[in-house]
């Protein structure tokens, strides 16, 4: 595509346009802040008679979430979309479409949690759910956006994994900034997604099923274990979807994304749109001479382990970013998560956290650069003196 | 009007050997009301009894179509599968005329449910939800609920020597679901078969979404002896503790009314849950029982009356 193509769209727009393409069966939906505009835009399609979905306006996110679960063993393709609160309020019954094996695919418009009541970017929402057996995907812009909910559809839908899908965006940062899009042919997103077929639909009558039964000391642990079996399944059959992306759409994908990695002796690993920053500081220390690099993790749930580790193996130095609190004394998920990972490697860089952004607060370059300096001072010192930071915190 | 004869033949949906009580009226107000259909039927089930004594993994006692999701949210639940039908329909992915039906207690339907029946109502699926109306949560022990009669002693809300039981009168569930301006609304009775099978008949024709409240003895909260659950739902109706009355397109009618309304004591006296009301200190409570319930008979002739004038 040529640069003339291009489509102004903020990141809820993207969601929206991309459902469209994707035109599911069911959407149920309640409007959240800063989530709203895709559930507004949607309804436009729906209203101009633009899609052939079956909108369900409900009155709640813990009924919009009910009505999915309905929906999809019902053996349509269903989709929600929400933010913070409003993941909260349906957090019991993101468990139990996990756990059912349904498909459902969710844009998620990253925001902080309540309390107190804040409307801006932060990931404590869906970092909340990272053990709710969702598939996880944070994008840095509206392009990756867009490209990855057309994507999530046939990520949940693989026969290997049928597990449910949270695309995840920054609040306001992206879902309300205007950027470029290079949007896909329609036909050829229908072509790439496919019909939406599933075994055992509730509507087949003369099949009937039962949908969640009482599951006792019997049984419950061995159907836990498949969950856990098919988010491991995850692992290798995504890599089947992604390959079918690039081939339909040119556009090469993988669980993380590397940014002048390959040399680097400090790197910062962070997810989502301040990536975007991160890279902006890196190129500018390079002409410095300075080897920093960064490391993005776009597919966080299943964690991509084996990909991370090769990523870091040269780096001397990691400072990882977490844009959410996890309250445990000991750091944010993002870290806790690839410390974990390293201790088995074998490979041990010198490894630290920030805290960053929370509530909105911004990121600035000077933010990341101070990330950099301390990363080199531990270089130079062999020494991490704070592993646990707060960036952009007034102390 | 429904045939016993006819009904008799048609196939059971809801098959023997599940681990409901014995006497337990959920099964029996479900068998009466999936008579009211020969479509098939999806079914949705709120958690309570009639979910988990039903559906113990790996076994079904439903041979048709069972989906159950959680406690608060069978209304949601079933609002999704019947729009996948309507978007399955639409593109000929579906042939068959399917009806669905959603069932729940008291706890998931006056209480933890409201909001997500409520907004079910108001998007105007078209669906039938059946309360079975057991005056309590039984299925975790006998707690109270926004159902639960006043002067009834249950586990969280016992009479003892500072309490006679509930203090509060029971919400009017029924009122609150006719006040959703939806095509049929009714309150039925397993002890009055006829009434109900054929309640259930006209909410399962119209379109738009049809409410059963249905009272349902559970004589493990209620305390009265297993063989006894027709009767003491007949009491129930005779005495005009729960009245047989039907909202069909804003219209309130009486379906049955004994020819003399028996006193609400003869209800309250074989059950153990009401039996320190009928110790000298609480017999207050009794009187104004039975003032409550003449006063809700005349509100209800008077609904009859003035909505029969304004139609």
């Amino acid at each position: 595509m040529t640069k003339k193509n291009l489509i102004p769209f903020t990141g809820d727009q993207a969601v929206a346009y991309a459902m469209k393409q994707i035109d599911p069966d069911v959407v149920a939906a309640y409007p959240i802040t800063p989530q709203t505009e895709i559930v507004m835009n949607f309804s436009n399609y729906v209203a101009n008679g633009q899609v052939s979905t079956e909108m369900i306006p409900v009155e709640s996110e813990h009924s919009a979430m009910s009505a999915c679960v309905g929906a999809a063993a019902a053996g349509a393709r269903t989709m929600t979309a929400t933010s913070a609160n409003g993941l909260a309020l349906m957090w019991e019954i993101v468990y139990i479409a996990a756990s059912t094996r349904l498909p459902i695919v969710m844009p998620v418009v990253n925001r902080a949690l309540s309390g107190p009541i804040n409307i801006h970017c932060d990931h404590s929402d869906t970092m909340g759910c990272r053990d709710s057996g969702w598939i996880h995907i944070y994008c840095e812009n509206a392009q990756e956006v867009y490209e990855n909910t057309i994507l999530a559809i046939r990520i949940a839908e693989h026969k290997k994994i049928l597990l449910p899908v949270m695309v995840c965006q920054d609040g306001f940062i992206t879902s309300h900034a205007v950027e470029g899009l290079e949007l896909f042919d329609d036909k050829k997103v229908k072509d790439f997604i496919g019909e939406y077929k599933i075994e055992d639909p509730l509507l087949d009558v003369d099949h009937p099923v039962t949908y969640g039964p009482l599951d006792l000391q019997d049984y419950y642990f061995e159907h836990k274990r498949q969950q856990g079996e098919a988010m491991k399944a995850a692992l290798t059959a995504i890599p089947e979807v992604l390959k079918k992306f690039e081939k339909t759409f040119g556009r090469k994908y993988d669980f993380i994304e590397t940014y002048k990695l390959d040399d680097a002796e400090i790197a910062i690993v962070a997810m989502s749109s301040t990536a975007g920053t991160v890279k902006f500081v890196v190129d500018e220390l390079r002409q410095k001479g300075v080897k920093a690099g960064l490391l993005r993790p776009r597919i966080f749930r299943p964690f991509p382990k084996e990909k991370l580790i090769t990523a870091l193996k040269n780096v001397k130095a990691v400072a990882v970013l977490d844009r959410s609190e996890s309250f445990s004394a000991e750091g944010g998920p993002l870290y806790t998560d690839i410390k974990a990972a390293l201790y088995d490697s074998g490979i041990r860089p010198l490894i630290s956290n920030y805290i960053y952004g929370l509530g909105g607060r911004d990121i600035f370059p000077a933010d990341i650069n101070k990330v950099y300096v301390d990363l080199q001072d531990i270089l130079k010192t062999g020494k991490v003196k704070t592993p646990l930071n707060y960036l952009g915190s007034r102390e | 009007m429904a045939n016993i004869k006819e009904l008799a033949k048609q196939p059971e949906r809801l098959s023997g050997g599940h681990r409901l009580c014995a006497g337990c009226g959920a099964s029996i107000v479900v068998r009466q009301v999936l008579m009211g259909t020969k479509d098939p039927v999806v079914v949705g089930s709120a958690t309570g009894c009639l979910e988990v004594a039903t559906t113990i993994y790996p076994y079904t006692a439903w041979k048709i179509p069972f989906i159950h999701n959680a406690f608060e949210n069978v209304a949601a639940t079933i609002s999704g599968v019947e729009t996948a039908y309507r978007a399955l329909k639409k593109k000929g992915k579906i042939k068959k005329d399917i009806k669905f039906v959603a069932f729940g207690g008291d706890g998931g339907t006056y209480d933890i449910g409201l909001q997500s029946l409520s907004g079910a109502l108001e998007r105007g699926h078209n669906f039938v939800y059946v309360c079975y109306q057991n005056e309590a949560y039984m299925n975790t022990g006998v707690q109270r609920s926004g159902g639960t009669p006043k002067g009834a002693s249950t586990t969280t809300a016992p009479s003892g020597k500072a309490s006679y039981g509930k203090p509060q009168l029971r919400k009017d569930l029924t009122a609150i679901v006719a006040a959703h301006n939806i095509p049929y609304v009714a309150q039925g009775s397993a002890s009055h078969w006829n009434d109900l099978v054929t309640k259930a008949e006209k909410a399962f024709k119209v379109e738009g979404p049809a409410f059963l409240n249905v009272i349902s003895m559970c004589h493990r909260g209620w305390r009265f002896p297993q063989e006894d659950t027709i009767k003491i739902n007949k009491l129930a109706v005779e005495t005009g503790y729960w009245p047989l009355i039907e909202v069909e397109n804003g219209i309130w009618k009486f379906t049955y009314k004994p020819k003399e309304r028996k006193p609400v004591v003869e209800f309250l006296k074989p059950q153990g849950r009401f039996k320190h009301l009928f110790k000298e200190e609480n017999k207050f409570v009794l009187e104004e029982i039975q003032k409550d319930i003449d006063e809700n008979w005349a509100r209800l002739e008077r609904m009859c009356e003035a909505s029969c004038k304004v139609a």
